[in-house]
């Protein structure tokens, strides 16, 4: 109960933050202020955004289907919600560590496409019917090169553990029960010779102990673009041509709740590119000779520094890959629905399957 | 750099270079959003040259000054009007609308040494009505009609858009008409006692 309450908190705490640097980052991209007036250089806008929702009167159309109508947000914010479950916050503070979490949280996200049908379907308005429809069509079909993505970790990892997974990208990798004897190599290659279980930092990240997985980085994060509907992959609710996609007829709390989701998708995707392939909580500096700069910011395992910088390592990490997401938002222009689909279904599931293969053949380099 | 459309046959690396460069560009604006663009007048040398950082002001804080020579809000500085008429006359809206009183006696001096004969007790300025086309401004013979730099007067009611600037109450109109009805009547008197004096020679 108590980690719900904190991670419930932590992920509020991490929206509206987010909300505010949506604005502020594409005012500025754009040449523009953004919000101004509401606290010290607007940074209460998001607070009071809020708050206005929450005051507004909450509409169900005549003609929805009530009980669908209603249920829809909450349980596409419970789906997404829940995937933090499983998220390691730092080496020893994860809300529910079980074996499993990388199989669950792609389970538990799925959930979300039922709700968005249900919100789509429920408002019983042929734009939100359609929106629903684009969504889910695209959120389906980028859950499967995310996925081989995702799969290509776990096949190096040897592990459905995000904590496990976490453990390995770092210098604490014999502190975890059942990896005391294991080591790290550079580029994951025995026959390099250079042991790196002491370097850590960025040396031990998945991304350069398998120098495969970065392509599989980024096939992920654009499949994650996608699957929280982010632009360039945002025909589903388009701002600049439509007013909202599935969720036209949701008002005051409920819209606000959908909007948390969205924002907290946002986060769990990022969340979870840094732990599969950025080394999760682990500092990027490494040891050098002399200079432990690894051992000087991960802290002590079980402390208050160790929390301190795994929280601080994660965050910000996080933080960095939502600002490329924003950054990209404002750069690129939006994919047409069958370029979308020629990008899923031609381009990335075809490259995500050979990484697959690839990744498969790295790790029988790694034993 | 030669310069073409991308399409499916455009290589791996052009098109992640384009990509790129993309990031870039609104990377670059990111970075310039320190500087902000100077509230300075068209007249100035460097209006044309801010090219980076954020364009916008923040209005009613700041503001570009407007040019001497703008036509904006009109102002009467109604000590100094003779109460002509002219620019009521002159106004293709007819937004002016001036109700003149003979004075009984001078009343004084305007500014640049013109006597002073008519009181105004209605000089109303329609500013929802005026075209800001200045022609008020170019016939008053003592410059007391002008334009002033202020633009943004808008108002929630539609009447408060007439500018009344007259100086007298009512009442005190009111006793000037009495005062040249007076004077009237007494001159009038007086001329007909006049004339019968003469009737009677
Ligand atoms: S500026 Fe032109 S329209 Fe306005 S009051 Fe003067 S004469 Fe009339
Ligand atoms: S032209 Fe000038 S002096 Fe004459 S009435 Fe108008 S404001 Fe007064």
């Amino acid at each position: 109960m108590l980690a719900f309450a904190l991670t419930l908190l932590l992920l509020l705490g991490i929206v509206i933050v987010l909300a505010y640097a949506e604005r502020k980052v594409a005012a500025f991209m754009q040449d523009r202020m953004g919000p101004t007036e509401a606290g010290p250089y607007g940074s209460l806008q998001s607070v009071l955004d809020v708050v206005k929702l929450l005051q507004k009167e909450d509409i169900v159309p005549a003609a929805a289907d009530k009980k669908l109508f209603k249920l829809a947000p909450i349980l596409i914010f419970a789906a997404v919600f829940a995937g933090f479950a499983v998220i390691p916050f730092t080496p020893d503070l994860i809300p529910a560590g079980i074996g499993i979490g990388v199989f669950y949280l792609l389970a538990i996200i799925s959930l979300d496409v039922v709700g968005l049908l249900m919100a789509g379907w429920g408002s019983n308005n042929k734009y939100a019917m359609l929106g629903a429809m684009r969504s889910v069509a695209q959120i389906v079909s980028y859950e499967i090169p995310a996925g081989l993505a995702i799969l290509s970790v776990v096949m190096v990892c040897q592990s459905l553990d995000f904590q496990e997974i976490s453990y390995q990208q770092g210098i604490l990798l014999n502190r975890f029960p059942g990896l005391e004897f294991e080591t790290n190599w550079l580029f994951g290659i025995e026959a390099l010779g250079i042991n790196t279980t002491n370097i850590g930092g960025i040396t031990t990240w998945n991304i350069f102990r398998a120098p495969i997985l970065l392509v599989a980085f980024v096939i992920y994060f654009i499949a994650s673009l996608a699957e929280s509907n982010r632009a360039p992959f945002d025909i589903p609710e388009a701002e600049s041509e439509l007013v909202a996609g599935f969720h036209v007829e949701y008002s005051g709390f409920r819209f606000a709740i959908l909007f948390l989701a969205e924002y907290s998708m946002m986060v769990l995707v990022s969340l979870v590119a840094v732990i599969l392939f950025l080394g999760s909580w682990n500092t990027p500096l490494p040891n050098l000779t002399a200079l432990k700069f690894a051992n000087w910011t991960t802290g002590t395992v079980g402390e208050l520094s160790g929390i301190l910088w795994g929280g601080f390592w994660l965050l910000s990490k996080t933080f960095v890959l939502l600002f490329l997401q924003l950054q990209i938002r404002w750069t690129y222009p939006r994919l047409r629905v069958d370029q979308l689909m020629h990008l899923c279904w031609k381009v990335l599931t075809p490259i995500a399957l050979g990484i697959v293969l690839l990744a498969g053949i790295w790790r029988l380099l790694m034993v | 750099m030669e310069r073409s459309s991308v399409t499916h046959k455009t290589g791996f690396w052009e098109v992640t270079k384009s990509l790129l460069s993309g990031l870039r560009l609104t990377w670059r604006h990111f970075r310039n959003a320190d500087k902000r663009r100077a509230p300075v007048p068209v007249m100035d040398a460097d209006y044309f040259k801010q090219p980076e950082g954020l364009v916008t002001l923040t209005y009613p804080y700041e503001a570009i000054p407007v040019p001497e020579n703008g036509r904006y809000r009109l102002h009467n500085e109604i000590d100094d009007c003779i109460v002509c008429d002219l620019c009521a006359k002159i106004c293709p809206v007819n937004c002016i609308t001036i109700e003149s009183v003979k004075a009984t006696e001078e009343i004084g001096m305007t500014s640049d040494g013109t006597k002073k004969r008519l009181y105004a007790p209605i000089f109303d300025i329609d500013m929802a009505k005026c075209c800001f086309c200045g022609l008020c401004t170019t016939v008053c013979p003592t410059d007391c009609l002008t334009m002033t730099p202020v633009y943004d007067f808008a108002e929630v009611d539609i009447k408060n858009m007439i500018y009344h600037f007259t100086d007298l109450t009512p009442e005190q109109a009111e006793e000037k008409k009495q005062l040249l009805a007076k004077q009237q009547e007494e001159m009038a008197a007086a001329k007909a006692a006049a004339l019968a004096a003469r009737k009677q020679q």
